[in-house]
């Protein structure tokens, strides 16, 4: 036995030693409940979970009464070495298979409706013309979320307003990609819905509680599919108004960070990002114009404070191996100058 | 030893009669695998009818090639002339038929050669340009590639039978080998529908 | 390991070959067109590979073991994850149950080869070739771009993730080449299966008389003719998207991603039954002989296996809930889905209703049997619960679903395949495998396969999604990672024990004799292992057990039929 117990130590002490840095990211979620799929806060996903639990009983009692006569079988009829003489020969019975094929096809039948009646009050559920709309975009590997009717756009962290069960103010996503096929996925709001290429698709939360819920991409999109995390944060409306106020905002200059500014608007940043008010238009990467507001970097690879933008710009792949974003080799000294124009894009 | 719950089996061979011949049993399997490997090919182009972003268009460029149908199905009535001829015995009549449906198989290729032509170099149509391309030339290439196979098989069939080692007793190979022709024919009836009809 | 069961079916299929020098014997193995030989071969090729992907499986459970872990980087995770799924399909699954289907059908009807011997090596050969394609691709595949090697794509390689634009070099060409050639090579198999079952029967075994597993074999056979063909054809517009420039996949110029969804899983979903089916056929025959009862409701089982086969032809989009199709085609599709669930019941009540007043004996292959009935009812049931689309919305692509697939890819077929390499390896090899050993097998696999695989359906309902290389701390998902992890040692370990135990049974194993098992069908009526020729002369028989009415001639089964 001690045999196993090596290979365990073995097993277990290897990836110890491995252990990465979390940049943050442990201490951050584990603040957050776990995206436990039935603790919902939102409609899509309660029906989900009424629909799970009545499934999940229906299996467990068939799994009762079958697995009870498997183990009966088991328990009741072992040979008696013995006497070997043959026991009875049954060769069918065309009730019996009658009655084991009828009483399945009701069942499934029953399954069926519940499932077709929670499609269609999730799937076709009405989109209040007052609904606050966003276009969710995916990249290799994060997410661009733009409120057209509120003129805002920022990544990886979507803002939602606080939804009154009594008068719910539901939001509707419409999904987008950029490249290949990713999945928007926020556990405890609403199941996964693909974000196709050259196909529109659109899912709706309305969350009745404030809070941060953490999601994820849920379909395999390439090197950094395991990091291209999102998050959702609820607020109570006036929060949420202020919120998109200060989204507003162009980059209001300051005179300090111009040496920073100068290098951001003369290296290839520009290419990718954008700072509303200044140059910097590129679309490739997140918008940068509040960057600052956003509490990690990287779609959740990083907390987004001073030291981490430093690592992340000096080299991303440091932070997330195969990020599109490429390094910039620049000088320690127009690194921290960049860095500190970066940090005033609140 | 060997329990065997055997009484020595002499009058195997009526038995095997009435067991279909292995043959005969393997074209039907292969035409039924082939079948849904075109079928999904005729989905793919339906499926992306119409929905081309650049020109050229089906319906600007394409004519349907009456004539190439017209000799590729009347092969199908040939080669079942010839296996019937091999059945009775006569290997003339066998090689005759054979050779004509060689000719009309040859006539289809060539006049597919040349709709190509006119395609990639007068309208500049081909795989890359657009979808149309993309699914014609692979739908309609594929049938191409099957006719070919065929066509190969059919040569060299002639060849044996000049060389003088055709005999009735072949017979039922033979008609294996025209079992694929006549699918071949039938999947043109398809695509022609599909590309031709449908797709314009 | 190959190598010597290899020698001792030499040995075995015709005492005058132990002279042969060792070159001589391998060119026969070569050059063979025995079925039997060719049978083998497929086995013992699908168990190395089996080996590969399962320490390719250890890697993946090493870095997942715990969170962010550094072990294995990002884009050697995910070939790892490809590689071990693809392998486990198209290099495993598939050719073992080719394998034993290609050893047994013959002997059970009864005649001495398959319709088209020729075909079959044909088959085999491609097969190999295939397979070693997609090996070749941690070589190969670096291509003119560098891009790595060894696909990185997943198992069903969705769109537009394999067009050129986002997978450069020529990984992704190996594994679309290698898929199609198994693919071909398991067609050419098909074929033969059906024409031997329809052609080739030996006197008085009319279709009605077939065993089970010849019946399943021809029913699985005509799956892969019809299921097949999507997959290879959807390779072929692949390739014409990356070497002809063509647009089917490519969503830049209009082309459909969605489409190529469909077209796998076309293929895809009747596959998992292809894979699913053998192992029924293998319980069709395990569960009677060792329960001492003929099978229960034969003609309704064959009809229920055929259902399957049916109805599985229309469920496959019940792999793309999420794709955002309309409510009616999600209903569609969660009926079809929930419907199977019927033949399937039935399947697993006239299991029991075999076991049922019978005389179980708990021989290796039955342990393996029994554990199978259980775990795949409780995959099955996990199967209905992904098959209600909206409980699917949020289950799909997470560990949940990977635990579903595994408990049918293992806790059934991997499990029937050892019951069944446990019971016709006496009749291949003529030496008994130790039961000691197959306990510890089973015991170990067992304990390791729960571990892994109950915890995995947690990991997903807590939120983690599958093909993720790694995963943050403080999300719940620890402990439950590593307990699933801590199950592969067992498995390994288990393993191992079958190889100890065939590499020690084929020197030093008690000797088999004709019909160790007591069984009824064709096969157990000639020597272990069967000469080249198969019987001394050709059987013939009056009844589906043609063993039980020579042992019982004062009642045979021809009375009951
Ligand atoms: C051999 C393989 C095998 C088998 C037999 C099955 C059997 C079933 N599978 Fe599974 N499945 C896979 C292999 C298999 N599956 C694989 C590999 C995948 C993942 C592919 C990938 O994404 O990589 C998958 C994924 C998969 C999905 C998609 C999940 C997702 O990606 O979102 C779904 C959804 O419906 C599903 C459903 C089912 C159902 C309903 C059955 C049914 O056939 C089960 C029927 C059996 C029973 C229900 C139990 C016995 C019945 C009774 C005792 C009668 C009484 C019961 C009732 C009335 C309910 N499977
Ligand atoms: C028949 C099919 C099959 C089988 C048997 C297995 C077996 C196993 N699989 Fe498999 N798996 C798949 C088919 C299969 N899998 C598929 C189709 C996928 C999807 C891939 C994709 O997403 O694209 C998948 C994905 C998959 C994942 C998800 C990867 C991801 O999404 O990131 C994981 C993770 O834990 C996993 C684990 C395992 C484990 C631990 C086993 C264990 O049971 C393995 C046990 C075996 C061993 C541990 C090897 C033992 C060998 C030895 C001990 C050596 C013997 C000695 C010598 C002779 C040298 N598999
Ligand atoms: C080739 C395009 C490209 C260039 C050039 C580029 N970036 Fe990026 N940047 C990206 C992409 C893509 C991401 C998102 C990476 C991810 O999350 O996977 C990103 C992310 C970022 C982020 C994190 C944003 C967030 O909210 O997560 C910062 C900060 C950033 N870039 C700053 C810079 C700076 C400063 C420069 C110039 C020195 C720069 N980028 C140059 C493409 C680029
Ligand atoms: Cu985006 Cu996975
Ligand atoms: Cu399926």
């Amino acid at each position: 036995m001690n045999r196993w117990l090596s290979l365990l130590l073995v097993l277990t002490a290897t990836p110890a030693l491995a252990l990465a840095e979390d940049w943050g990211m442990g201490q951050s979620n584990a603040k957050i409940p776990p995206s436990y799929i039935f603790d919902h806060v939102s409609t899509p996903a309660r029906e989900i979970t009424t629909l799970a639990y009545f499934s999940i009983t229906i299996c467990a009692v068939i799994f009762l009464v079958v697995g009870g006569l498997i183990v009966y079988c088991v328990v009741k009829f072992p040979s008696r070495g013995d006497d070997n003489r043959e026991p009875a020969q049954v060769y069918g019975s065309n009730p019996i298979e009658l009655a084991w094929t009828t009483a399945p096809l009701l069942i499934v039948f029953v399954l069926m409706l519940t499932t077709v009646r929670t499609i269609y009050s999730i799937q076709a559920a009405p989109r209040p013309p007052d609904a606050i709309g966003v276009r969710v975009i995916g990249h290799q590997w994060w997410w661009e979320f733009r409120y057209p009717e509120l003129g805002v756009v920022t990544a990886n962290e979507l803002h939602v307003p606080l939804s009154d069960p009594k008068h719910p103010t539901p939001t509707f996503l419409d999904l987008e990609s950029a490249d290949v096929a990713h999945s928007f996925w926020v556990p405890r709001l609403a199941g996964k819905t693909d974000v196709i290429p050259n196909r529109k698709n659109s899912t709706w939360i309305d969350p009745h509680e404030a809070g941060t819920y953490l999601g994820q991409c849920g379909e395999y999109c390439g090197t950094e599919h395991a990091m291209m995390l999102l998050r959702v944060i609820v607020e109570p409306r006036a929060d949420f108004d202020r919120w998109v106020a200060a989204q507003k905002q162009a980059w209001s200059a300051e005179p300090a960070v111009m040496h920073g500014r100068q290098i951001f608007e003369t290296t290839a940043c520009v290419n990718c990002h954008t700072v509303n008010g200044t140059a910097a238009q590129g679309r490739f990467g997140p918008d940068l114009t509040h960057l600052m507001a956003r509490v990690t970097l990287g779609s959740g690879v990083a907390m987004n404070t001073p030291e981490h933008l430093k690592i992340w710009v000096r080299d991303p792949s440091t932070m997330k191996p195969g990020a599109l974003m490429p390094a910039m080799n620049l000088s320690e000294n127009d690194l921290n100058d960049l860095v500190a124009y970066l940090v005033t894009l609140r | 030893m060997a329990a065997s719950p055997i009484i020595a089996s002499d009058s195997r061979t009526e038995w095997a009669k009435t067991l279909p011949y292995k043959g005969r049993v393997g074209i039907y399997l292969l035409i039924l695998t082939e079948s849904s490997f075109f079928s999904i090919f005729v989905v793919a182009y339906l499926f992306y009818v119409g929905k081309s972003l650049t020109p050229p268009f089906p319906r600007d460029v394409l004519s349907p090639p009456i004539v190439n149908t017209i000799c590729l199905l009347s092969s199908s009535v040939t080669i079942f002339l010839a296996v019937r001829a091999l059945r009775s015995g006569s290997i003339g009549g066998f090689l005759l038929w054979w050779v004509v449906t060689l000719a009309l198989g040859l006539e289809f290729l060539i006049g597919t050669a040349f709709e190509w032509h006119k395609l990639i170099y007068h309208d500049g149509l081909t795989i890359s340009t657009n979808l149309f391309g993309t699914t014609y030339y692979s739908l309609v290439g594929l049938h191409a590639l099957h006719v070919t196979v065929g066509l190969t098989l059919i040569f060299l069939v002639t060849i044996l039978t000049l060389l003088g080692h055709m005999e009735g007793r072949h017979v039922e190979r033979v008609d294996v080998l025209s079992w694929y022709w006549h699918f071949v024919d039938a999947v043109w009836i398809v695509v022609f529908t599909t590309v031709y009809i449908i797709g314009r | 390991m190959a190598g010597s069961i290899e020698h001792e079916i030499a040995l075995g299929a015709g005492r005058e070959r132990v002279s042969l020098p060792v070159l001589g014997r391998i060119h026969e193995w070569v050059v063979t067109v025995d079925h039997k030989r060719l049978g083998l071969m497929y086995i013992v090729g699908g168990l190395v590979f089996f080996v590969i992907a399962g320490l390719e499986a250890s890697a993946i459970r090493l870095q997942l073991a715990v969170p962010n872990a550094g072990i294995v980087p990002p884009d050697s995770f995910n070939r790892l994850m490809t590689m071990h799924g693809t392998t486990m399909v198209f290099l495993v699954g598939m050719p073992i149950l080719t394998g034993f289907f290609n050893y047994l059908v013959p002997l059970m009807i009864g005649t001495r080869d398959l319709a088209f011997p020729r075909l079959n090596a044909f088959g085999f050969w491609i097969w190999l070739f295939g397979s070693l394609l997609l090996y070749f691709s941690y070589i190969g595949g670096d291509g003119l771009y560098g891009a790595g090697s060894a696909p990185d794509v997943g198992w069903f390689a969705y769109a537009p993730l394999t067009e050129r634009a986002f997978s450069r070099g020529n990984s992704t060409d190996y594994w679309i080449l290698s898929v199609f050639l198994t693919s071909v090579g398991s067609t050419a198999t098909a074929i033969n299966i059906i024409a031997t079952a329809f052609s080739m029967r030996c006197k008085g075994m009319t279709l009605a008389k077939m065993p089970v597993l010849v019946w399943l074999a021809v029913i699985v056979s005509f799956q892969i003719l019809i299921a097949l063909p999507p997959l290879a054809a959807a390779q072929v517009m692949l390739l014409l998207d990356r070497f002809a420039g063509a647009h089917f996949f490519d969503t830049q110029a209009g082309g459909s991603a969605i489409l190529w969804q469909h077209f796998f899983w076309i293929f895809g979903h009747p596959e998992v039954y292809i894979l699913v089916l053998p192992a029924f056929a293998f319980a069709n025959e395990i569960i009677p002989v060792f329960s001492r009862k003929v099978l229960f409701g034969y003609e309704v089982m064959v009809a229920a296996s055929a259902a399957i086969a049916f109805i599985s032809l229309s469920v496959w989009a019940h792999h793309m809930f999420s794709v955002g199709m309309t409510p009616a085609g999600n209903s569609f599709f969660v009926a079809s889905t929930m419907l199977v669930s019927v033949p399937t019941g039935i399947k697993i009540f006239n299991w029991v209703g075999t076991m049922w007043g019978g005389k179980i004996r708990f021989k290796v292959p039955m342990l393996f049997s029994i554990a199978f009935l259980l775990q795949f009812l409780i995959a099955g049931l996990t199967g209905i619960m992904l098959g209600a689309a909206p409980f699917d919305w949020q289950l799909t692509d997470t560990y949940f679903v990977v635990a579903h697939f595994h408990y049918v890819l293992v806790g059934a077929i991997l499990f029937m395949i050892f019951a069944a390499i446990y019971y016709w390896f006496p009749k291949a090899t003529g030496k008994m495998l130790s039961e000691r050993l197959g306990k510890w097998h089973f015991w170990l696999f067992l304990i390791g396969y729960h571990l892994t695989f109950d915890t995995m359906h947690f990991c997903g309902l807590y939120g983690m999604p599958r093909r993720i290389y790694t995963y943050q701390p403080g999300r719940g998902l620890e402990t439950l990672n590593f307990v699933t992890s801590l199950g592969v040692i067992f498995q390994a370990a288990g393993v191992l024990f079958l190889v100890i135990n065939v590499l020690t049974s084929l020197r030093s194993g008690d000797s088999a004799g004709s019909d160790p098992w007591d069984a009824w069908t064709l096969e157990w009526a000639t020597t272990s292992p069967p000469p080249a020729y198969n019987f001394a002369s050709e059987p013939v028989v009056q009844s589906r057990r043609p063993l039980w009415d020579l042992k019982h001639p004062e009642d045979p089964d021809w009375n009951y039929e």
